[in-house]
């Protein structure tokens, strides 16, 4: 097609759409130009996800629209497919952009421009990320994303951008350092880059220890997992609205996707050796956060802490290692992308509104604006494990994996079910219900035609993929069979080999 | 058909949820009532031809919920004599509470918000009895938690209101903790949650043992007691109990329909639904008999005290509950859900009735200030009285066929276990006292002088004015309208005849071609024959105790009604611990509510911020941010040459590393 494949397509027309805002001269007509070109340019690549979709073939193993080029020679080529785990996040992505963009049509009115670009520019990037089929190329795409987002954070952020971005930075950059150092010596050893080759190779267990700490430290912080969770409420409260929906519904689904893709199958006997490191730590996400949750003064902030809180359930879910967990996590992650989203979008129409992420400056909201209560509600709702609800197939199906693999683990996160519905609906309530008092409150309009557009297929969406999650799942289940046949494989070839030491 | 049964009532709620603004109230209503009526008797159409007829057991499959590996979840409808059982019971009172709704409700704000609650919750429940798995059952036990949820918290300016809403969903989640731990466990243990499959799996699992949580299990006794944890926060045993009290913040119609007659059944209809699980554990159904009699008798002894009207009921609720599942226990599954079935009529009377008392008095709740009642509203004032005799259990109405079984299959049990029989004692002990409160009620609000008249004017100002062209004297109670009259008159019917009517099928002879395989009983059970072989004595018990509480009732309220004040007097610290509900919600404040808000505050302030910020990222973050040029640069537009020179840098740096990595071996 075209001379390349669909995902180079997919990948890089964002790019032709930024480049074409480049040429608008940024006055007042020039901003809605602007807009417009950005939102189409987003729904022209979702159209092209579709279609990619409708030719992925679900439920099998390998890899496809495989397109290969060579560059820089040897050992480096770009090499782009998609198999059932990263195809989904593909058609998240662009499924999240238009409303972003959507999003952000009234609050960003300064730098309309640059802030177009840096979205268009992220959406290249992310989906790049899922499609990369190359190391150094899936680098260049993970690391690349951080410096929009943190543009984004920077420049359009709230009162302490400088610092939320900063920390954001930081965190990611310092774990993505030893990345780049384990990638380094995976091609020292194997003088190749190509994920699919490295799929099958064995690295000598000893050092597959070390290339999974490495991995796992940028991976953890993407996650993030506990501890190095604490820039995630900072950057998402000072993001603007649309930063803060991609922060949730796809940054944070690198880590998830980092570690099914490489850590699991590259590393297998040190994922097993690791596991009780990354169940604690989930477990600990999983209690911890939610009950920071629980104290929280500040909107997003709660979400953020309970976004922690859900990628627990994904860590927990993928170092079990059963087809339910894996299956569950990469659910969970689907999940989490859409409703974390649409809670986020939820708290930007309100701020939008008064200018507050304050609990305390809301209240009994639902007598004025009655269908984004209901938006609000269903969404929450999901965010609680709701059966009917997207929420509920990701945190089942995980823990009722995660409970073959380990009963204590399956006990303690069971006890988020209990905290996440005593954090939600708290917010809830002081937020939405209770009697309208302020004065500020009194004037509130409910949703506007371009809100009700945004939220409406998002409440569709969630609870639709309640009923019938079995999309997502088929479409994985190949791949995650594969992968789990392989590291069974794996250890049991390893133990063999510990056996006859003997 | 079966289909239509579950589907009406979301067809309702959809209609009445997405279009009541347009639709407005009155067609809201009519449609969620109607589609509601033809569940109904469809329901009934069912009953009699699963239940009486042929017994045709199916459970056709809808679709595919989810498929993960060799976990298989279908959406399906599964409907023997069980489910019909409970089918008739959710949508006949379900079309009732909709139907009295419509008067109770006239005067509030919101009414299409309202029926599409009670819709969803009816589909929610109906979902819930004719699941085939326990991830169904699973749905429509959340579901009914949110409706409930909703529906408590309807008046949502309330602040109690939703305390109380919030408080029943997380103490019902801490139920359905243990609940999903069961539904796991069952899964490593069948590898299959779909009803028919682990059925015929427990058998061979009966002394199985399986590690989990550190220790060696009996692998049925451990599956059952995580799953009976969801039945004891769903129907409110004790121990979690707590949010069924406070769940009367609800309007009155709500209360009959999901806190008196169906979703806090729930629990029970679980049990029987998985009897096949519980036969394989002696000690499972042992705990059952437990919690159930120590419910039956706690919460008995807190409803001796209050002095809200919804309050009492709503104790006598959990109590009964206590009983049903004492009859479970014991291994007759048959005797808690024909205790289930029958006090589905009277409770739900009795709720109704309370229902129309309030509604006469304007929202007064406080039977303090009631009293002599019965000559202003007398229809109320009969229906309540067949409700209390059918509660209490006099000769002839439901509950003494229904609540007389379950003692006098205490008893039986209690031949061969020390628990049944201790719970033989404190159920007969708690029949007095539930004779006791239900006559207390009665007289306090029907008997004895009225104390009603000035105070409402001086508590409802606002009803002085405005709304109160519909009544006939300002503050002066009145007969509630016929709407809400004649749900009375259909449940009063039930209390009255439903026991004698159904015996035969549910209890007696005819069980066995009754419930054929929907509920299972092992080889060695046979309490309902054994029931019928225990001394005369203690048939008449329970007669006796009936009788006892009602004299003692009739002595304190009507002939001297001094008493009550001189014996709380006597024993102020009983009564206190009596009227403060032995004091759980303060015990639970300090142990779970407080410790974990205070929890949350030190991971966040200490955790997070004191601990991890200052030794991980702030240091460095804070030193960069200091170096003040570089912080003003970032705010300008320089931003994004900066930023691009910087990916290309990083780039070139990975390309030349690569490079030479390769190029140097």
């Amino acid at each position: 097609m075209f001379g390349f494949g669909i995902l180079s397509g997919l990948t890089f027309l964002p790019l032709i759409g930024a480049a074409l805002i480049a040429l608008v001269k940024e006055d007042d007509n020039g901003k809605n130009t602007i807009r417009w070109i950005a939102l189409w340019t987003t729904l022209v690549t979702l159209a092209l996800s579709f279609y990619a979709w409708s030719q992925f073939v679900p439920g099998v193993a390998d890899f496809q629209f495989v397109e290969e080029k060579s560059w820089f020679g040897s050992g480096l080529s770009y090499k782009m497919g998609v198999d059932g785990i990263s195809f989904p996040f593909v058609v998240l992505t662009a499924f999240l952009m238009p409303f972003c963009i959507a999003a952000s049509w009234k609050s960003i009115d300064v730098r309309v421009k640059q802030y177009m670009i840096a979205f268009l520019v992220l959406e290249t990037l992310m989906i790049g990320v899922f499609c990369a089929l190359d190391l150094v190329l899936f680098y260049l795409f993970f690391e690349g994303g951080l410096i929009p987002m943190f543009i984004i954070i920077g420049v359009w952020g709230g009162k302490r951008r400088i610092y939320a971005s900063f920390k954001f930075f930081l965190y990611t950059l310092a774990g993505s350092l030893l990345m780049l150092v384990a990638i380094m010596a995976m091609y020292a050893q194997t003088h190749s880059t190509d994920i699919v080759g490295l799929l099958t190779t064995k690295f000598d267990p000893s050092l597959q220890k070390w290339l999974w700490l490495a991995f796992f430290a940028s991976f953890a912080v993407k996650m993030p997992m506990w501890p190095v969770h604490t820039w995630l409420p900072d950057a998402h409260v000072e993001a603007p609205t649309a930063g803060s929906v991609i922060l949730a519904g796809i940054l944070l689904k690198m880590g998830g996707y980092g570690f099914i893709r490489f850590s699991l199958p590259m590393f297998p006997d040190a994922s097993a050796y690791f596991a009780p490191l990354v169940y604690a730590l989930s477990v600990i996400a999983i209690v911890y956060t939610s009950l920071v949750a629980l104290v929280q003064e500040d909107i997003k902030k709660l979400i953020a802490y309970s976004s922690v809180a859900h990628m627990g359930f994904v860590t927990m879910g993928l170092f079990a290692m059963n087809q339910q967990a894996v299956e569950g996590a990469v659910f969970q992650m689907v999940s989490h992308g859409i409703v974390s989203g649409a809670l986020f979008l939820c708290v930007g129409v309100v701020y939008d509104r008064l200018h507050t992420r304050e609990i305390a400056a809301y209240g009994g909201i639902v007598a004025k604006m009655p269908v984004y209560a209901a938006a609000f509600m269903v969404f929450t709702m999901a965010n609680v494990g709701l059966p009917g609800t997207s929420g509920f197939v990701g945190e089942f199906l995980t823990l009722i994996g995660a409970f073959k693999a380990n009963t204590f683990v399956a006990l303690f996160a069971t006890t988020g079910v209990i905290l996440s519905a005593a954090y939600a609906l708290y917010l809830y309530w002081r937020v939405v219900f209770g009697k309208l008092e302020k004065p500020t409150l009194q004037g509130l309009a409910d949703l506007s035609m371009r809100e009700f557009a945004i939220l409406a297929p998002l409440v569709l969406l969630t609870i639709w993929y309640g009923i019938q999650p079995n999309q997502v799942l088929h479409a994985c289940s190949g791949a995650v069979a594969q992968l789990i046949k392989n590291y069974d494989a794996a250890l049991a070839v390893t133990r063999t080999a510990a056996l006859s030491l003997y | 058909m079966y289909s239509a049964i579950v589907f009406l009532p979301l067809l309702g709620f959809l209609i009445a949820g997405l279009g009541g603004k347009k639709l407005g109230d009155r067609p809201s209503e009519i449609i969620t009532t109607a589609l509601l009526f033809v569940s109904c008797a469809l329901s009934w159409i069912t009953f009699v031809d699963v239940g009486l007829h042929d017994g045709h057991f199916s459970a056709p499959v809808l679709a595919n919920w989810l498929t993960s590996g060799e976990l298989k979840i279908d959406w399906s409808l599964r409907i023997d004599t069980l489910t019909s059982v409970m089918l008739i019971v959710v949508t006949t009172v379900s079309a009732l509470v909709h139907l009295y709704s419509i008067g109770y409700m006239h005067e509030d704000s919101s009414r299409p918000r309202f029926f599409a609650y009670l819709s969803l919750f009816t589909f929610a429940m109906l979902m819930l009895v004719t699941s085939d798995n326990l991830a169904q059952m699973f749905f429509g036990w959340e579901g009914v938690g949110l409706a409930s949820y909703l529906l408590i918290g309807f008046w949502y300016e309330k602040p109690s209101a939703n305390a109380a809403a919030i408080k029943a969903f997380v103490v019902n989640r801490v139920g359905d903790f243990g609940f999903s731990l069961g539904m796991f466990l069952v899964f490593m243990l069948t590898g299959s949650i779909a009803f028919d499959t682990i059925f015929a799996a427990a058998p061979g699992l009966a002394n199985k043992s399986v590690h989990a949580f550190g220790l060696d299990w009996n692998a049925m006794t451990l599956a059952c007691l995580l799953l009976f944890m969801g039945a004891m926060g769903k129907s409110a045993q004790f121990l979690l109990h707590t949010w069924l009290p406070d769940a009367m913040e609800g309007p009155t119609p709500v209360s009959a329909l999901i806190h008196a007659a169906t979703m806090v059944t729930a629990g029970v209809f679980m049990v029987a639904r998985l009897s096949p699980l519980f036969e394989q554990s002696a000690t499972a159904l042992t705990v059952v008999t437990l919690v159930g009699g120590i419910t039956a008798f706690f919460a008995a002894t807190v409803g001796l005290v209050q002095n809200d009207i919804k309050r009492v009921i709503a104790y006598s609720t959990c109590s009964q509950l206590g009983y049903m599942f004492v009859g479970l226990g014991v291994g007759g599954y048959a005797l808690g859900i024909f205790h289930l079935f029958t006090h589905a009529f009277f409770k739900a009377l009795l709720f109704l009735g309370a229902g129309s008392v309030i509604h006469a008095l304007h929202h007064e709740q406080d039977m303090r200030r009631m009293g002599g009642l019965w000559s202003k509203i007398p229809v109320t004032f009969a229906c309540m009285t067949i409700g209390t005799l059918a509660l209490t259990g006099f000769p002839m109405t439901a509950g003494y066929f229904s609540k007389d079984a379950i003692i006098e299959g205490a008893f039986a049990a209690g031949g061969h276990s020390g628990v049944a029989m201790l719970a033989f004692v404190l159920l007969v002990v708690a029949a007095g006292m539930t004779s006791f409160y239900s006559w207390r009620l009665v007289f306090m609000t029907f008997f004895g002088e009225r104390r009603w008249s000035e105070q409402y004017r001086l508590l409802h100002p606002e009803h002085d004015h405005g709304h109160d062209d519909h009544h006939h004297h300002v503050g002066e109670p009145h007969e509630s309208p016929l709407t809400m009259m004649v749900p009375l008159f259909v449940l009063s019917i039930g209390a009255l005849a439903a026991g004698y009517l159904f015996k035969g099928e549910f209890i007696g002879h005819a069980a066995g071609e009754f419930w054929r395989t929907s509920l299972f009983t092992g080889e060695h059970n046979h309490i309902l024959h054994e029931m019928h072989e225990i001394p005369e004595w203690v048939g008449y018990a329970p007669f006796a105790m009936m009788v006892g509480g009602f004299v003692v009732a009739l002595f304190m309220y009507v002939v001297a009604p001094k008493v009550p004040a001189t014996l709380a007097g006597k024993f102020p610290a009983l009564y206190k611990f009596l009227l403060n509900k032995w004091y759980f919600d303060e015990l639970y404040d300090k142990i779970f509510v407080k410790p974990a808000f205070w929890l949350g505050r030190l991971f966040w302030k200490g955790g997070d911020g004191a601990i991890i910020d200052r030794l991980g990222p702030d240091g460095v973050a804070a030193r960069v941010v200091d170096g003040a040029g570089f912080a003003s640069r970032l705010q300008t537009g320089f931003i994004y040459n900066y930023a691009f020179a910087m990916l290309l840098g990083l780039a070139a740096l990975i390309t030349y590393g690569m490079f030479s990595l390769g190029g140097g071996q």
